[in-house]
């Protein structure tokens, strides 16, 4: 037989008298990734939809089939059927009916409570898969996350290293991600191994999981978060002990260093930007990221919320202006912050160009909406990270 | 020219702002304008300005006004619904190499239009206009409390309307998603003029809801006819009256969270910055404090709307009247104790998560019990399969397995895996489609013989039915399975082909549903020819029980030539079964409310408010702002507001209606 694309042969299928059946074929053909998980966390996240489904499943095909029985039953046209047009109340029914939803949701909350904590993701993996408990003494892997406009930043302090859009672990040993973002919120998603928690800028989140299955999985941005929204994904590898230290090696053995003049540059909103690796990454970066202070000469947030607790006024005196903290009398932290628009003189209220219409000189614009040289947001070429390459490619374009 | 003086008078309008680049856009505005033409010629033609200004615009009667936020919700599904199929489009077709035929850019401006529309100014419009139009008449009250600001609301609402049509045409719309999120949605991030066309959208309509909350919330308390205490309330009335208590209760909240956006992008404060002590958590916090009660204040009119339907079809009492009030009244309370469920995933401790996962799941308790009262209101029932009625069947069926999708995705860690999927986009459409929507479709087939005196055509009513209610599944069944295969929501484009199957399967759902308003259209259309042969003489074709059935069809601009006096819940079926005997004499004048063209001109000056400061045009917005100031100042002196039907004519329009009833019986009537 031929080999058909899938849309192709579905449609094949579809014109088949059986089509809708040929339909729910198709269910177990597709890769329900969150219903077939590969880590521990995920699975348990798993088996919770699966246990409520069930629970509430007992009242929900009752009613759907009682709602069926009961319009057919009691139709107009069915003579045989009692008819009491006072029937409006009873004490009973009326019990039954509070309470059968009622029990279902005592069941259901007290799973939910219970799972809640032991599924909170600032909680620390205590086993690695059902009836596999965590050996004493093992030290999670600690993943420092980024999201950036966009595209995902990953630093491994305690081996130095970073990448972007590539994510790589060892199966079988807990993984502490601490994540933050750099300009506006996103979600950090890894379907297969655990569930999504946000990353926000001048904040870190939290999220531990474990990964029990090699393979390469599909990492995600599930927050929307600006025009490249779409292609702000990555692949987190999931390899042994032995592939993850062969993978280290190789990121190790690039010519390149994250520091926080690259950071900046790397920073700059670019899409579809494919995977960097980053032999050295500078001490402490990450924490200047979250505080928001990487820029140099910039102070950091918890320094200032130091400062602010220290010497922010007393806020028991009844002297004005001695109450909260001054937290709003300080400089911006970060970048030079956008002025009010009541603000502007009137030269600088700018424009507010359609701005789907083509962008750049020589791009097709609408004429071509798919085309790549319309995406003139890809203001970062990876190689400009590598300093001799800069030089190199500068000269190029000299 | 100088620039200078050019962005004092344009702000920051110039031509650029116009999509002349954009075949889609240009073409859409021609169609518009060719379209816009040929209906101001029609109406210029048939001299119908002074008949549309003097009995529709400037009216205060509740049935017009209810019928106008009808019009203009119809209306706005169409746009709305024309943004769905785009999306559904480019999810079809974009994958691998393909990317699509809209760009990021236009992609997002769509998805967070077709949310923004829909929930603003479709299924609000939908139930306000419903219950402007039958709570006065369910309540033996002649209008609403206050009428010339209902006309007022629902010309804000309009307003609302036309500023978001606007950005289609000058400059753009927001890219932010329905709810607008900041850092995204604040200055640094967004910029252009988007995000100020939502804000200024929104405020504007918010104005509108949040008076028509008042109006009504007064109008039920107040209005009621004599004998009619609490508890004889109609069903419909009661969940109307815990609508508008959540809009008034919730709406300031928008107003205030916006207000405070504002402030962000126009004064540079750090409310949402990422900067400077601000926190962007909050805004999260605040909008779903309006959002999450936004939802109820959504259904609860239709579960009204489904209670009335049932109980009238099934020929019965409505089962557990008392229980369907308490559970309306306990969803009310219980819906301001949820919102966090709608961000369980942005780091909150496992303590407050479970709390509020569990409160959610709380309030599936009277919606069960609700589902359940319509159930054994069914039981030993004599079902006729009107439209309404078919409506209200599939409701049960479609809207219960939202309900558990809902409540599982309350379950915190289960929504860590499908926060934010197709699974939840799913979820969302299952009950406001399957909900709201649907209980519009039914109220609108159950309650149109009383607004025009003929029923809808049951032809094109079943055809409607059938594509609504097999095209939603079509449609959002492939995404519940593309959510649980991980896929996220407003992606534009994707790399895996094995899931085009899935959004082509959609997309032909989305088509099966855009027959289904076709259908609709068209069953209005048919319906408004074939009126004579439609005709109801009797004012009550469906055997109803509640007081808007005592009446002509259409009801007469007084409503009831004398007040009802209540005895019993169902105080129609009540008042036929004790032989009521319509009185034919002794009438008195009545005194009514005047037209007002204030609440029109007011609208009209808001949006040219919303258009100085969308595109910093100062002048404009001040002049406009103290304009909107001084007309309501001027308006408040109006002293000739109230008139009197005199009594002869009282007399001549109940006498047309005592030759009507005295036809033969069964005359275009269901009966």
């Amino acid at each position: 037989m031929p080999h058909l694309p899938p849309v192709a042969s579905a449609a094949r299928v579809l014109k088949g008298r059986w089509a809708p059946l040929a339909l729910l074929a198709l269910l177990p053909g597709c890769n329900m990734v969150v219903m077939n998980p590969s880590g521990d966390v995920a699975l348990q996240q798993r088996d919770l939809i699966l246990i409520s489904v069930g629970l509430m499943l007992l009242i929900v095909i009752p009613v759907m089939v009682a709602t069926v029985v009961f319009a057919w039953r009691y139709r107009a046209g069915n003579k045989d059927a009692a008819y009491d047009p006072d029937f409006d109340h009873s004490t009973m029914l009326e019990l039954g009916i509070w309470s059968a939803p009622l029990l279902i949701i005592i069941f259901l909350g007290a799973v939910t409570w219970s799972s809640t904590h032991l599924l909170d993701p600032y909680r620390p993996i205590d086993r690695l898969k059902a009836g596999q408990p965590l050996k004493a003494g093992v030290k999670p892997l600690e993943v420092q996350v980024v999201a950036l406009d966009w595209k995902w930043l990953f630093i491994y302090p305690e081996l130095g290293i970073a990448t972007v859009n590539e994510l790589a672990a060892p199966v079988d040993r807990p993984i502490t991600f601490r994540i933050t973002a750099s300009s506006v919120m996103n979600s950090f998603y890894i379907p297969a191994l655990a569930g999504q928690i946000y990353a926000m800028p001048g904040m870190e989140t939290k999220l531990h999981a474990v990964l029990n299955e090699p393979g390469t999985f599909d990492g995600i941005a599930a927050h929307y978060s600006g025009a490249g929204f779409s292609d702000m994904k990555f692949k987190m590898l999931g390899m042994d002990q032995s592939g993850f230290a062969q993978w280290v090696e190789r990121v190790k053995a690039d010519p390149r260093r994250l520091d926080a003049s690259i950071y900046t540059r790397l920073e700059k909103p670019t899409e579809k930007v494919p995977v960097i690796r980053f032999a050295t990454v500078e001490d402490g970066l990450f924490g200047k990221i979250v505080n928001r202070c990487v820029e140099p000469g910039k102070p950091c947030m918890s320094d200032m919320m130091g400062h602010d607790r220290r010497g922010g006024g007393d806020p028991h005196s009844m002297r004005p202006g001695s109450g909260s903290p001054p937290v709003n009398d300080a400089a911006p932290m970060h970048g030079d912050k956008a002025e009010g628009a009541l603000l502007k003189d009137p030269g600088e209220k700018g424009t507010s160009p359609h701005q789907s219409k083509e962008r750049l000189p020589g791009s097709p614009g609408n004429a071509a909406p798919g085309n790549e040289r319309n995406r003139d947001m890809t203001a970062l070429d990876p190689r400009s990270t590598i300093p001799h390459a800069r030089a190199a490619g500068a000269a190029d374009r000299a | 020219m100088d620039p200078t003086f050019l962005k004092t008078i344009f702000g920051r309008l110039t031509i650029d702002s116009l999509p002349i680049h954009e075949p889609i856009v240009v073409a859409t505005f021609v169609a518009v304008v060719i379209g816009g033409i040929g209906v101001l010629g029609l109406l210029t033609y048939f001299k119908l300005w002074g008949y549309l200004w003097k009995e529709w615009f400037t009216s205060v009667d509740h049935k017009k006004v209810g019928i106008m936020y009808m019009v203009l919700a119809i209306v706005m599904l169409l746009r709305g619904f024309a943004d769905a199929i785009m999306m559904r489009g480019q999810q079809a077709m974009a994958f691998g190499a393909n990317e699509g035929y809209l760009n990021a850019h236009h992609y997002d401006q769509v998805f967070t239009a077709h949310g923004v529309i829909m929930i603003f100014f479709v299924a609000m419009p939908l139930v306000t206009g419903l219950m402007n139009y039958v709570i006065p008449l369910q309540i033996g009250a002649r209008d609403v409390s206050f009428p010339y600001l209902n006309n007022f609301s629902f010309w804000m609402t309009a307003a609302g309307a036309v500023i978001i049509m606007m950005s289609l045409f000058i400059g753009e719309f927001a890219r932010t998603g329905w709810l607008a999120f900041p850092p995204l949605s604040g200055l640094d991030y967004s910029p252009d003029v988007g995000v100020d066309y939502y804000i200024w959208a929104l405020q504007v309509a918010g104005v509108g809801t949040t008076l028509s909350g008042i109006n009504l919330v007064v109008t039920i308390i107040k209005m009621r006819a004599p004998g009619m205490t609490m508890m004889k309330l109609p069903v419909f009335c009661w969940t109307s009256l815990c609508t508008n208590i959540l809009i008034v209760a919730s709406f300031p909240v928008l107003t205030a969270t916006l207000v405070l956006l504002s402030l962000d992008r126009y004064v540079g404060t750090n409310f949402f910055t990422n900067q400077a002590g601000g926190n962007p958590m909050m805004y999260f916090n605040l909008i779903w404090i309006w959002g999450h009660p936004e939802v109820y204040i959504l259904i609860l009119p239709a579960f009204g709307i489904f209670s009335e339907v049932t109980s009238t079809f099934s020929g019965k009492r409505l089962f557990g009247y008392t229980s369907m009030v308490y559970a309306t009244v306990v969803i009310t309370i219980l819906s301001y104790l949820v919102w966090l469920h709608h961000f369980f995933t942005m780091g909150s401790g496992a303590s407050v998560n479970s709390f509020f996962g569990i409160t959610t799941m709380v309030i599936s308790i009277p919606t069960g019990a609700k589902i359940f009262n319509w159930l054994f209101t069914m039981y030993r029932g004599k079902i006729r399969f009107e439209l309404p009625m078919m409506w209200t069947i599939s409701f049960m069926l479609t809207f219960t397995v939202g309900g558990m999708t809902g409540v599982l995705l309350a379950v915190p860690p289960a929504d860590f895996v499908l926060h934010n999927s197709l699974f939840l986009v799913a979820h969302f459409h299952n009950v406001i489609i399957g909900g709201v929507l649907f209980g519009a479709f039914a109220g609108i087939n159950y309650w149109w013989p009383k607004a025009f005196g003929y029923t809808l055509d049951k032809k094109w009513g079943l055809v409607s039915f059938w594509c609504w209610s097999i095209g939603f599944w079509v449609a959002f069944g492939p995404l519940y399975v593309l959510g649980l295969m991980g896929i996220t929501r407003r992606l534009r484009h994707f790399d895996d082909p094995s899931l085009q199957i899935w959004f082509i399967i959609a997309a032909i759902g989305a088509a099966i549903i855009a027959v289904g308003i076709g259908a609709f259209l068209m069953q209005i259309f048919v319906s408004v020819r074939n009126r004579e042969a439609l005709r109801d003489t009797t004012g009550d074709p469906w055997g109803g029980r509640t007081m808007e059935w005592s009446t002509s069809s259409p009801p007469p601009h007084y409503n009831f030539a004398f007040t009802p006096v209540v005895h019993d819940l169902d105080a129609w079926s009540d008042m036929k079964a004790r032989g009521y005997e319509r009185p034919v004499e002794g009438y008195r004048p009545i005194h009514m409310p005047k037209s007002t063209g204030t609440g029109v001109i007011l609208a009209g000056i808001s949006i040219a408010f919303a258009f100085g400061m969308i595109w910093y045009i100062w002048w404009l917005a001040a002049i406009s702002f103290a304009a909107i100031v001084g007309v309501s100042i001027f308006h408040s002196f109006n002293y000739d507001r109230d008139y009197y039907i005199p009594a002869d004519e009282v007399l001549h329009e109940e006498g047309e209606r005592t030759r009507l009833l005295a036809l033969p019986a069964g005359v275009g009537s269901h009966n």
